[in-house]
């Protein structure tokens, strides 16, 4: 049975199931031959770009998955460039703009943007980052690239390690995750762990998990996924605690002298300081193989819900 | 007690009875309808009045005001037992008990300073109602989760 998410938003990880995300993973393996070339599957369709906050990969990243399948892109990186600076509100901008476009994707400093935006016109919209809270595609991507470089994610135990209080790219994957059956570690600074919502949420839906405040290689070697984030220093709203954290942890190739040996490690990019240059060397480096596999995710999501 | 405490409760010719509120809400109540006592209406409150539904309860009469449907929400919200009876010439010719919508449009504020209702005039607050008591509702558009206090505090 052919899955499709003709016309649909994708706002949240939760709108997605887990037979759509496992159809989205096939759809992005069939597409890697188009990844390196060029198909016309999405021609004569138009991506709107609504990118209200600074971002070089996933926007680049959407523009290069629609351009592989032939569809064309426009839109704006810099809000002051806009009508928005004029004082025109989000809605109207996005009213406006799905008279140009067959899709939306947005990227927005504000939790509830991309569905504020999806209320408001009748074109799909994908959420490409709102706020602290939520990043649908990226955790797409983070799952693909766990299944495709372990064959599975039931039975896993994923380590996540850095700022979990403020990654939306940590919120959305652990709830992507809890559609399958894995174990959970967190590692963080005090000041960075987990919010208590969060801890709340796993604890209500009776999900085990560790919680440390340091890494030690004894903890990593528990792990077949290592998870790491910087540090969101755009999202502290005090600059003194930016300040008391920062530089506090980096995964460093003593963690990782007992790990497993398909040990996979994977970081959402860019990286500050807090993963070791050293590690690109080791097989377990995966987060360069996740950013194409992340133009596959896209590609399969753009052509799943515009065809 | 409870008999003398009732006949302090006069009955009003036009207006409204706000009546079966948790004890010790009626003062938030007021406040929330904006009414400090120098707007001239006759204004009768009873607190910690004995209930045989609630134990005890509070109950607000109002001389010459009715409630909009805005006002009546908000009650609901923080009231959800109430009953609202509408006087005129002494006879009651509305009685209505308030209940909770699952879905709460436009009343209040999401707590999170962050959440995009807080900034586009055009986009209206809206909260799924996860439990009546203790109320706890969340925020459609960026999932933050308050309870009564923090409804409290954001009514006032």
């Amino acid at each position: 049975m052919s899955i499709s998410l003709s016309g649909r938003d994708l706002i949240s990880i939760n709108d997605v199931t887990k037979e759509e995300m496992l159809a989205i993973f096939r759809e992005a393996t069939s597409l890697e031959p188009y990844a390196r070339s060029k198909s016309d599957v999405l021609k004569g369709k138009v991506m709107a770009l609504l990118f209200f906050e600074p971002s070089t990969r996933t926007r680049l990243s959407f523009e290069a998955a629609m351009k592989r399948l032939g569809g064309d892109v426009i839109g704006f990186e810099e809000p002051s460039m806009t009508s928005i600076a004029k004082g025109e509100s989000l809605i109207d901008t996005a009213k406006v703009i799905e008279n140009y476009a067959d899709i939306i994707v947005v990227r927005h400093p504000f939790e509830g943007a991309a569905k504020a935006i999806a209320d408001a016109v009748q074109i799909p919209v994908i959420n490409a980052g709102s706020g602290a809270l939520s990043h649908p595609t990226q955790a797409l991507v983070d799952l693909y690239t766990i299944w495709r470089e372990k064959g599975r994610i039931d039975g896993l135990t994923i380590l996540f390690f850095g700022d979990l209080k403020y990654s939306r790219a940590v919120r959305s994957l652990v709830r992507g995750l809890l559609n399958f059956n894995v174990s959970f570690i967190f590692v963080s600074p005090e000041l960075l762990k987990l919010r208590e919502e969060e801890r709340e949420f796993l604890k209500s839906m009776s999900i085990p998990f560790i919680e440390k405040s340091s890494l030690t290689s004894d903890l990593a070697r528990e792990a077949d996924v290592v998870y790491v984030t910087r540090i969101q220093r755009e999202r502290f709203t005090d600059p003194m605690e930016y300040e008391r954290v920062k530089g506090s942890y980096r995964l460093s190739m003593e963690h990782l002298q007992h790990v497993k040996n398909d040990l996979i490690i994977l970081h959402p990019l860019p990286r500050v300081n807090e993963l070791d240059w050293e590690i690109d060397k080791t097989p377990y480096a995966k987060y360069f193989k996740q950013v194409f596999y992340g133009l596959l995710v896209r590609m399969a999501l753009l052509k799943m819900m515009l065809t | 007690m409870a008999i003398d405490r009732e006949l302090r409760v006069q009955k009003i010719k036009e207006g409204i009875v706000i009546d079966h509120l948790r004890a010790g809400t009626a003062l938030k109540i007021l406040e929330m309808l904006g009414i400090t006592g120098k707007e001239g209406y006759i204004i009768t409150v009873a607190m910690n009045v004995p209930s045989q539904k609630l134990g005890t309860k509070d109950i607000i009469k109002i001389e010459g005001r009715y409630l909009s449907p805005s006002e009546v929400s908000k009650i609901a919200l923080i009231a959800p037992k109430v009953t609202l009876n509408v006087i005129k010439d002494y006879q009651v010719v509305r009685k209505e008990r308030l209940i909770l919508p699952e879905e709460i449009v436009g009343i209040i504020k999401c707590s999170n300073p962050t959440c995009i209702t807080n900034h586009e005039p055009q986009v209206q607050s809206k909260f799924l109602v996860l439990s009546r008591e203790p109320l706890k509702i969340k925020c459609k558009y960026c999932e933050t989760i308050m309870n009564q206090e923090e409804v409290f505090r954001r009514l006032s």
